[in-house]
């Protein structure tokens, strides 16, 4: 993939060859070579060892269900007769609806804490993000569960009743473990993501871009919406990404607030399930080749799902970044 | 390690040492099965087990007191799961197996295919699940009758106040709410009793969904563990859910009598479960796999089921027998004594 950061090496005599393959040796420049390409090669190797697993160990399940496993919703370990579209379904909606949240609210203070506060809060605050960003799943999970679950169902969800109860997506029974509890604690989940490295991404644009800005008359503001962030545009987007990719394969906190039910609902205040969640929940009591297999098939899905959904994101950054003065 | 190694190229499990203890497969040879015996140096033993986590506690007490009297041998024990713990033995990557169904025909075919000799079930200990609900304003503990709970759990009784419960709770002011039921999520040995015995009380639901660690509900939410349904059923007004007994014990839970096939309301207890094996134990198979839900006995209480563990020797007669009296204090029911006879006298011919 990458080239030799070095000379041509096939117009040297064999000799000359070796020798100056030892001299940069040497140097460092071919062992860091190697060094960083194998660290980058083991990357793909992961990625298609895990690829080729799910692939081979899911053959029972693919010959059984072929394509109609990624559109039935049935779900039946009893009578061997399985669907991955609630899953889909689930993973899907809770992961957009965390990223719906979190985007403003991460971009908002990775903005705020980059270029309008002070250095001093803004280094303590991001310590403290950093901090949330390794409290353990599984004490969202319970945070969740015992806390926000009774702040939705006591006053969120009837005040956004009063206001789009009109909507399908609120309305229905709410039993506080839905869809929509889900996606909230997955935005709490991401935020930091996207906060911790959207600052940085902020930070390190040249001061150049800043005082070239304000020079021709713009205010601070403008300044950072139309210079600052552009400028940063691509290292946003990958704290976004890191953020979904995250949301999508969070298991522990997404299956306490769920409510664990596999079915297809318009509305976000019922009940739903996601691919990594019915994996967690199932794997280690499955009971049968056919039912593993169409577990580890499911999280087959999720590979495809989560490849899927980047691909679109990466898309549309291309076709909007396009429109903008530089590619 | 080594030791462990060498009982897995004898094939089936069984490791010997000094005192002629003989430690096999969770599932192990049958009697008659061609057992070589090999003589490992007599300094240290390790056993390793993988499966059921339901009495996981008891287990790693029984292990621990074993290796005080036995400090050669160690056994570890990895609660992963009953299909983990199945996979595992079958598969030879462990010595033991536990499990809070038994295999079913197909496992113990592929098991006799890969290792030419049968595994054997052994029951050790005894578990329950319990209805538990919570209705505003409801403190008496409710009487539940086998058809109350299969239409709740199929979703056809669907009001508190419906006429199948409130017949037995005269006296109980119940509401009209709906009923909200929460299962478990995660694939367990609790839910497999539970649609076990739903299963053999009504036709409608073995029909329909089975029984299984994991099924397809007809209705309800799910949570995970026992704390996520015992959570689940706190924060939910007029809901029901079912949890392991010991877990109610512990936690302190109130929780609902069930009818047994006598006839009688029963509270679930060490004494009620332990009652609901002596019934079954009268006509118990040979293998042990048999289903104890439901069971005959004035008292039984009829959401009972074993453990099952196939680990042979000198320790399985240890836990049958000294391990017994171990077992209330952790709040697990013990063998009723047919039982335990007839078990004693299994593991004999195998030794």
């Amino acid at each position: 993939m990458a080239t030799t950061p070095t000379l041509d090496r096939h117009t040297l005599p064999s000799g000359g060859r070796v020798r100056s393959f030892i001299k940069r040796l040497r140097a460092g420049e071919e062992a860091a070579y190697l060094l960083t390409l194998a660290a980058a090669a083991t990357i793909l190797l992961i990625t298609s060892l895990i690829f080729y697993e799910l692939y081979v160990q899911s053959a029972l399940s693919r010959h059984k269900f072929g394509f109609h496993f990624l559109f039935t919703q049935t779900w039946n370990p009893v009578t061997g007769d399985f669907g991955a579209l609630p899953y889909v379904y689930g993973t899907v909606v809770t992961s957009v609806l965390a990223l719906i949240i979190a985007i403003p609210q991460g971009l908002g203070s990775a903005i705020f804490l980059a270029e309008l506060a002070p250095p001093k809060i803004s280094d303590a605050l991001a310590f403290l993000i950093e901090l949330l960003a390794a409290v353990p799943s599984v004490i969202f999970g319970l945070l969740g569960m015992y806390v926000l679950v009774p702040i939705l169902q006591s006053s969120v969800v009837p005040a956004l009743r009063t206001v789009f109860g009109f909507l399908p997506v609120f309305q229905g029974a709410f039993y506080g473990v839905s869809y929509f509890a889900a996606g909230v604690v997955l935005s709490i989940m991401i935020v930091p993501f996207i906060v911790s490295i959207s600052r940085e991404v902020l930070l390190a644009v040249p001061q150049e871009q800043r005082e070239a800005s304000l020079a021709v008359g713009a205010n601070r503001w403008q300044t950072t919406w139309h210079v600052v962030v552009p400028y940063a545009l691509k290292g946003i987007m990958g704290s976004i990404f890191l953020a979904l990719a995250r949301a999508l394969g969070e298991t522990m906190a997404v299956t306490m607030v769920i409510g664990n039910v596999p079915q297809i609902k318009a509305s976000l205040l019922a009940p739903g399930y996601s691919i990594a969640a019915v994996i967690a929940n199932e794997f280690t009591e499955a009971v049968g080749d056919l039912y593993t297999s169409a577990l580890i098939e499911l999280g087959l899905v999720l590979f495809l799902v989560t490849f899927v959904i980047n691909g679109l994101a990466r898309l549309m950054i291309m076709t909007t970044t396009r429109q903008g003065a530089h590619s | 390690m080594q030791n462990r190694n060498q009982t897995k190229s004898l094939g089936l499990a069984s490791a010997l040492l000094g005192g002629g203890l003989v430690l096999a497969g969770l599932l192990i040879t049958a009697p008659g099965a061609p057992t070589k015996a090999a003589m490992p140096p007599a300094d240290s033993l390790q056993i390793t087990g993988a499966g059921a986590t339901f009495p996981y506690p008891m287990y790693s007490k029984w292990f621990n007191e074993y290796q005080k009297l036995h400090p050669n041998i160690e056994i570890n024990y990895q609660s992963i799961g009953s299909g983990g713990g199945i996979k595992q033995v079958t598969e030879g990557t462990v010595d033991f197996g536990a499990s809070d169904g038994p295999m079913t025909d197909d496992q113990l075919n592929a098991f006799q295919a890969k290792h030419g000799a049968p595994v054997l079930h052994f029951p050790t200990v005894l578990g329950a699940d319990v209805p538990t609900y919570n209705i505003p304003g409801v403190k008496a503990e409710l009487k539940f009758t086998p058809e109350a709970l299969a239409g709740i759990f199929l979703g056809k009784i669907t009001k508190w106040n419906d006429p199948a419960i409130t017949g037995q709770n005269s006296g109980v002011e119940l509401p009209g709410a709906d009923i909200v039921v929460v299962h478990r999520s995660d694939g367990s040995g609790t839910t497999y009793i539970w649609t076990d015995y739903l299963s053999k009380v009504s036709e409608e639901w073995k029909n329909k969904v089975g029984k299984g660690t994991s099924v397809n509900w007809p209705v309800g939410l799910g949570g995970k563990g026992n704390e996520g349904v015992s959570g689940q059923v706190q924060q939910t007004a007029n809901s029901i859910g079912y949890v392991e007994l010991i877990y109610a014990i512990q936690n302190h839970m109130s929780y609902g009598m069930v009818k047994n096939a006598a006839g009688n309301f029963v509270k679930a207890d060490l004494a009620s479960v332990t009652e609901a094996a002596s019934g079954a134990s009268r006509d118990m198979p040979d293998d042990f796999r048999v289903s104890i839900t439901n069971a005959q006995g004035k008292n039984a209480y009829p959401v009972s089921s074993f453990t099952w563990l196939q680990a042979i020797t000198d320790f399985l007669h240890w836990m049958m027998t000294d391990g017994q009296n171990m077992t209330e204090a952790l709040a697990y029911a013990r063998l009723p004594r047919p039982v335990q006879q007839k078990e004693l006298k299994s593991i004999s011919k195998v030794q």
